[in-house]
Formats: structure tokens, C-alpha cells, sequence
């Protein structure tokens, strides 16, 4: 069983520090991780402003990159969604679809996949805010929307409290958008501001050290808008927090 | 559905000092630019904040009602279907309707677009001499310029839902389906009362501004010649119509004057009574979170002596039925909900949105009523997807805002210097080599985000955020390189 490990582009360029803990998190585990090295983007920054077919060759670079690994697996939820669900300007060759159907995202893999049962090595002795991305949580599964009737689940919460320390703290919206939103946060760059700055004003009312998230996008967008303001609340992937990153 | 007691809004000394915000109207032939609204809105902060938390507010109340419903989940399962099955046979339904309402008595009348539903409505008026309308509320005749197309020949039409009254006082457009005057506070209220109703402009107590309205109105209401309601649901095997209402102003236009007219929307059809059992129980609580409106009115024949007409308008329904990605939009039973769970409709008011249908019901309604006039508001999302999980009929919002993207891309509808940037991020990405360049000169002088992972002209990034820092280890691939592969060859994997 061969892990094909995607290192989205930004946490490639900006956060190298979450692909490592995704990386060592997976060998942990006794995964064969290889890293495809030329790979470089799902495609995402283009299909989500709806330019798809300015997305076709970078698409096409994705599947040719992954296409012979049994799984491919990312720590990004809106990149493993982009491949998953809309991975669609190239022609859906049986190394598209398998590329398509394989893939998931890190808690997804380790929630679901390999059903992890404790990381010994983590401690993380501080007041966590969860941040449920909305492609996680609305378009991966991670938990129950608070949309939704029906029994209340969240895996990546689920996965947070097997962490030695760890206290888990929840805003008062709890699954209010952060305004990230892609090329959201630049066309509309006011909105998506103020809804960053609601998002980490409600996690610090709620007592939050620190904001986790499975997206970095989100965290980025959010750590961006904290440091404009001067706001002492600081920003985690969850995976440098299973991976036993200290604060 | 109607505003809720105006009590329910806000107000504080400080609002009084701070002013409405109003954004210009596009002009015709122009594109709405919802951002810029949207930083008007948001540089009124009192209004903005209060706007947020009230409309929040009746999300939660929405969250509430739900859970009172132990098979919530499948009554939405259940409206959408009884809607797809509506709209999949809707010719049918639409004759037995019709059919079935003439036999009542009434006068059906069909209205292939916005201007014959206007004219068809002035002419049962000329023919009755009708000079004095009240109306409740409709967002079909909002979406027919309705009013304005009667002032234009000299017909007098007066709201009779507070909300909408409001607004048609202060000559706005409503900003919200169900709550047309929710961006205002009681300040704002008592302005527009003092301005066209003479009461006092400082005082701003709910109870006092309700009964000014309700005196100013009452005697247009007594005086009336005809009236007009909209539907909430048609149903075809009785010929009926049922409107909701919270405040009981539909039955005062419906009965008061001996002449009804009633707009109804083609999609509005409903095949059986019973399915209103279904539809009921979703919509107040969707809407308000309250189990029902106040009123729910089933209209059937005229009253003795007097003359009903229902006019059926399609208004683009029908291509809209045949559009295979738009189609589902037509189930919409226009309760809010998804404006109200809207972290972007919260945050920017409905009147940013320039159009009668505002949040994300407006996103995928719009574009296909004007797609070079609406082509920023499917951008005007963040592509969530709680409106697709609040919405009772199940309709993807979320997924269809993401598709009408694809369609304003297609259409050359988005600004070329966009298109072309994402053009050429895709050629960066396209190439290992390229994509490894720009990352080390991004790595050396990172001012704003590169291009490449954000359209980013003029630095929007940084308008309102910090960038991320240029990590000391360099990139990811950087680190993998000297950690896992060849330490010494410094271009180890890369491909030539
Ligand atoms: S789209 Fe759905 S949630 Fe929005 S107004 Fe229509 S029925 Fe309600």
C-alpha cells in the first residue's frame, strides 16, 4: 500500500511545518509516504473563480503525479474536496476516477481509514478552538453542520481529544464561516475581514489559546487577520497537534 | 410572510446619530458591484453589528423549531420531492389548476413575462375603474417592477405588510423575503415616518411608530378599489391559493375591496391540498422559527358579489425549468432561510445585492434574469454551504453558485484582467519548474500574495490581513529534499 502525500501549494510555500508533521504523523503509523516531487497544485485557485478550463493542464499534472499510488492523502480539506468532487475539466480517464476516488483528507484517513486509536507521543496542554473548515464540514463529512437534526459526531474533534492536555473550547457559532472562502477573501476583502475578525473574537470569548484547524487556507486567512489586529490568539494544523508539535 | 413586531429591532442613542447606509443603485446597463455595498454597510457599524445579530438571531430561532420536529430531516426530503414531482409535471398541474380555479369562478388569466403580467393587471383595472390598490406582500410583483409600473399610469398602490410599507415609504427595495425592512433600525423607522407620515421624529418606541402606520393606513385600506395578494401555494386539485402572512394584511387586501387579484409564480404549484401539511410545517419554522404564521389564508372563490382573477406569470420560469444545472431553483418556497444563515448576506445587508431576490437565493436567481448585470453576486459567496443545509426544500444553493462561476467564466461575464491572471496562474501550475521559480521569488520578496495561489490584484490580501511569514526552512519541497532525498545534490527529483 502506497501513500502518494500531497503538499497543497500553500503549505508547500508558507507553512512547511504542517506537510512534516503530515508526513512523520503517516510513518508513525508504519505508512509507506512518498512524496511525488513534481507535483504542485489540484487545480482549486482556478476552478474556484469558475475558470475550469484554465485549471485543465494543472488537473492533468495532478493525476499524472498521484495516478500510481493505491492512496493519496493531503492535509488541506478544500484541496482533497477541489479533487474529489470537482476534478472535472480533464477527460475522467480510469487514472482520473482512481485518482478522484482515492484520495482523502489527513483526519479523514486517520479517523476513518487507519481508526487511530491514541498518539502517545502527543501533548497539547492548552485551550483549543476547533475550526471546522466548511469544506470539511459541509463537503467531507467531519461531523454533524449545526444545520442538521440527527446525533452529533466530529471526527477531527474525535481524533483532538485523544491528545494528552488538550481542553476543547467551542464559540458561540460554532460552525460560522471564517471568511476565507478562496478567492472570496480578495474580491470581497472587506466582508471576509470582518467575518475573520468575528471568527477569532468569538474562539477568544470562548476562552481559546489557540485556533486548530484541518485547513490551512482557513488558518492562514484567519492568523492574517489576528496578526493585522494585534490579537494574541495563535494558529495550529491539526496535524503539527497529533503530530506531538509543543505550542 | 411579513416583518416581525418592529419591537424586535434595536435602537440606541447612538443609532440615531448614525445613518442608514444606502448604496447607489446600479445604474442600468451596469454591473452590480456587491463588494463595494458591502464596505459601505460595513462602515456603519451600528447597523452593521445589529443587522448581523438579528438576522443571526432568527437562524438560531430556525435551529430551535427544527429541533422540536423529530423528522425534520425527512419532511425537507419530503418537500423536495413533492416539488421536483410539481415541476416535473407542471403543465399538468398547471391546467388542472386552472381548470379547476375557473370552475370556482375565477377569472385565470396567463402571463408570459413581467411586462404582460403588468399589463394584464391594468387592464382588469381600467376595465373596473380601479384608481386606489392595497396590496400584500409578493415577491413576484417586486420582480415585475409592479409598483412602479402602476405609479407610471396613475394608479395609487399602498403596501399593506408593515415591513414592505416601510420600505415603499422610505422608496427602497426590500432587503430581505420575509423581513423587507431588517436592515433598518427603529431610528431609521421613525425617520421615514416623520419624513411621510408627520409623526415625531424623536420618538422611535415600536408600539407608537406601529399604531402611526396603522392609522395612516387603515382609512387607504377602507377606501380601496381592488386588492392584490401574492401565493405562497397553488394547489391543483382544489383550484385554491394559500397565503402566510404574520400580520393578517393579506385577508384585509383580499376581502376588504370586492375585486382580488392574486400573481401567482407558475412554480408555486402544489398537486394536492394535503401537501400543504408538508409545506406548512416547514415554512415558519424555516423562515422565523415559529411553528406557523399567524395567518395562513385559503383562498378559493370570490366572495359574494365579488370578482376574483388569478394571473399565472412564467417570467423565465420555464427556461429556467428546462435548464438541467438551474432547474431545482424553482422549488424555492421563498422562507430566508438561507439569507439568514448567510455569513456574507449578514455581513453586507440585502440591499448590497441590487436586486429583488438578495443572499444566496439571489446568487442563483439573478444571474439568470440578467447575467452581465448579477455576474459578481455568484462571487459574493464563500461557498459555505449552510444555505444548501437550512434551505427546507433541499435545493444546492452552495453547489449551484459554484456552477453559475463556471457559466459567467464561460461567457466571458467575469473581468478579463481576472481571467487572464488565472490563466496564467494555471500555466505556473502547469509546470513543475515554473511553479518551484515562482515559489523562491515569492520566498524573496514576498509583498503580496503571488497571483498563482490567490488572484490577488491590487493586493486585496493585504488590505485587511497580513501575510503568512516566509519560513526559515524554506518550502516543504525544499525540506524534503535535504531531509530525504540526496543531501548533497541540491537538484535532486527536480525534473529537467
Ligand atoms: S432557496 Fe431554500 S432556504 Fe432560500 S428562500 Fe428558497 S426555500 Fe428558503
Amino acid at each position: 500500500m502506497r501513500i502518494g502525500l500531497f503538499v497543497p501549494c500553500f503549505i508547500d510555500a508558507f507553512y512547511p511545518q504542517v506537510g512534516i508533521a503530515t508526513l512523520e504523523l503517516l510513518e508513525r503509523f508504519g505508512c509507506d509516504v512518498d512524496y511525488p516531487f513534481d507535483q504542485t497544485c489540484c487545480g482549486q485557485p482556478m476552478v474556484n473563480s469558475g475558470c475550469h478550463a484554465e485549471a485543465a493542464a494543472t488537473e492533468q499534472l495532478f493525476v499524472d503525479n498521484f495516478a500510481d499510488y493505491d492512496v493519496i492523502v493531503a492535509p488541506s480539506g478544500s484541496c482533497v474536496h477541489q479533487i474529489r468532487d470537482n476534478l472535472t475539466a480533464v477527460e475522467q480517464t480510469a487514472a482520473v476516477k482512481h485518482v478522484r476516488e482515492n484520495t482523502f483528507e489527513l483526519v479523514e484517513y486517520l479517523h476513518d481509514v487507519l481508526k487511530v486509536e491514541a498518539f502517545p507521543w502527543a501533548k497539547f496542554p492548552h485551550r483549543v478552538g476547533y475550526h471546522d473548515s466548511c469544506n470539511t464540514l459541509r463537503n467531507l463529512g467531519h461531523g454533524k453542520p449545526s444545520e442538521l437534526r440527527g446525533p452529533d459526531f466530529s471526527k477531527p474533534r474525535a481524533l483532538l481529544h485523544k491528545v494528552e492536555g488538550i481542553e476543547l473550547v467551542s464559540p458561540s457559532r460554532p460552525d460560522e464561516c471564517c471568511g476565507f472562502g478562496g478567492t472570496f477573501s480578495v474580491t470581497e476583502p472587506e466582508v471576509s475581514g470582518r467575518m475573520g475578525r468575528d471568527k477569532i473574537a468569538d474562539h477568544g470569548r470562548a476562552g481559546a489559546e489557540y485556533i486548530v484547524s484541518a485547513d490551512t487556507s482557513c488558518l492562514m486567512h484567519q492568523q492574517g487577520c489576528a496578526k493585522r489586529i494585534g490579537a494574541p490568539i495563535q494558529f495550529k494544523h491539526i496535524a503539527e497537534v497529533l503530530n506531538g508539535s509543543a505550542a | 410572510m411579513s416583518t416581525p413586531d418592529p419591537s424586535q429591532t434595536q435602537n440606541s442613542a447612538e443609532a440615531v446619530r448614525e445613518a442608514q447606509p444606502k448604496p447607489a443603485k446600479a445604474r442600468p446597463g451596469q454591473r452590480v458591484n456587491h463588494a463595494s455595498a458591502a464596505r459601505e454597510f460595513l462602515q456603519s457599524p451600528i447597523h452593521a453589528q445589529s443587522h448581523d445579530e438579528r438576522v443571526w438571531a432568527m437562524r438560531q430561532r430556525r435551529d430551535a423549531a427544527a429541533e422540536t420536529i423529530p423528522e425534520w430531516e425527512e419532511l425537507r426530503d419530503l418537500a423536495s420531492q413533492i416539488k421536483t414531482h410539481a415541476l416535473t409535471h407542471l403543465d399538468e398541474y398547471l391546467e388542472q389548476f386552472a381548470d379547476n380555479a375557473a370552475a370556482n369562478g375565477v377569472h385565470v388569466h396567463w402571463a408570459g413575462d413581467a411586462a404582460d403580467h403588468n399589463r394584464i393587471v391594468h387592464e382588469i383595472f381600467a376595465d373596473h375603474g380601479v384608481k386606489k390598490v392595497i396590496k400584500s406582500k409578493s415577491m413576484l410583483m417586486e420582480e415585475c417592477g409592479f409598483r412602479h409600473y402602476m405609479e407610471g399610469v396613475g394608479i395609487d398602490i399602498v403596501e399593506t405588510d408593515l415591513g414592505e410599507r416601510i420600505q415603499q415609504l422610505d422608496a427602497e427595495d426590500p432587503s430581505h423575503v420575509v423581513v423587507p425592512a431588517v436592515h433598518k433600525m427603529r431610528s431609521d423607522v421613525s425617520q421615514v415616518f416623520a419624513k411621510t407620515l408627520g409623526s415625531d421624529p424623536d420618538n422611535d418606541d415600536a408600539h407608537y411608530l406601529t399604531e402611526q402606520q396603522r392609522q395612516a393606513t387603515r382609512p387607504l385600506i377602507l377606501d380601496a378599489d381592488a386588492g392584490m395578494t401574492g401565493a405562497n401555494f397553488a394547489v391543483a386539485e382544489t383550484g385554491g391559493f394559500v397565503v402566510c402572512t404574520n400580520e393578517g394584511n393579506a385577508d384585509l387586501s383580499a376581502n376588504v375591496p370586492n375585486l382580488h387579484v392574486a400573481s401567482i409564480g407558475i412554480e408555486k404549484i402544489v398537486p394536492k391540498l394535503s401537501d400543504l401539511g408538508v409545506f406548512i410545517r416547514l415554512l415558519s419554522r424555516s423562515a422565523l422559527g415559529s411553528p406557523i404564521t399567524q395567518y395562513t389564508s385559503h383562498f378559493r372563490a370570490p366572495k359574494p358579489g365579488g370578482e376574483m382573477h388569478i394571473v399565472l406569470v412564467d417570467n423565465g420560469r420555464s427556461k429556467r425549468l428546462a435548464d438541467e444545472r438551474f432547474w431545482s431553483s424553482l422549488k424555492c418556497i421563498r422562507c430566508g432561510a438561507c439569507m439568514n444563515t448567510c455569513p456574507v448576506f449578514r455581513r453586507s445587508g440585502g440591499l448590497s445585492y441590487g436586486a429583488t431576490y438578495t443572499g444566496p437565493l439571489g446568487l442563483i436567481l439573478d444571474p439568470s434574469i440578467d447575467a452581465y448585470r448579477y455576474s459578481n453576486l455568484p462571487f459574493a459567496s464563500t461557498l459555505n454551504g449552510s444555505c444548501t443545509n437550512v434551505c427546507p426544500v433541499k435545493i444546492n444553493i452552495h453547489e449551484q453558485i459554484f456552477e453559475w462561476r463556471q457559466v459567467l467564466a464561460e461567457d466571458d461575464m467575469i473581468p478579463w484582467t481576472k481571467k487572464s491572471t488565472l490563466a496564467a496562474a494555471g500555466r505556473t501550475l502547469a509546470s513543475p519548474r515554473a511553479y518551484r521559480a515562482a515559489i523562491k521569488s515569492a520566498h524573496s520578496a514576498l509583498k503580496h500574495l503571488p497571483d498563482w495561489a490567490l488572484y490577488n490584484k491590487l493586493n486585496a490580501w493585504g488590505q485587511v490581513r497580513d501575510l503568512p511569514d516566509v519560513p526559515a526552512e524554506g518550502s516543504f519541497h525544499d525540506w524534503y529534499r535535504q531531509h530525504r532525498l540526496n543531501k548533497e545534490d541540491p537538484t535532486a527529483g527536480d525534473r529537467e
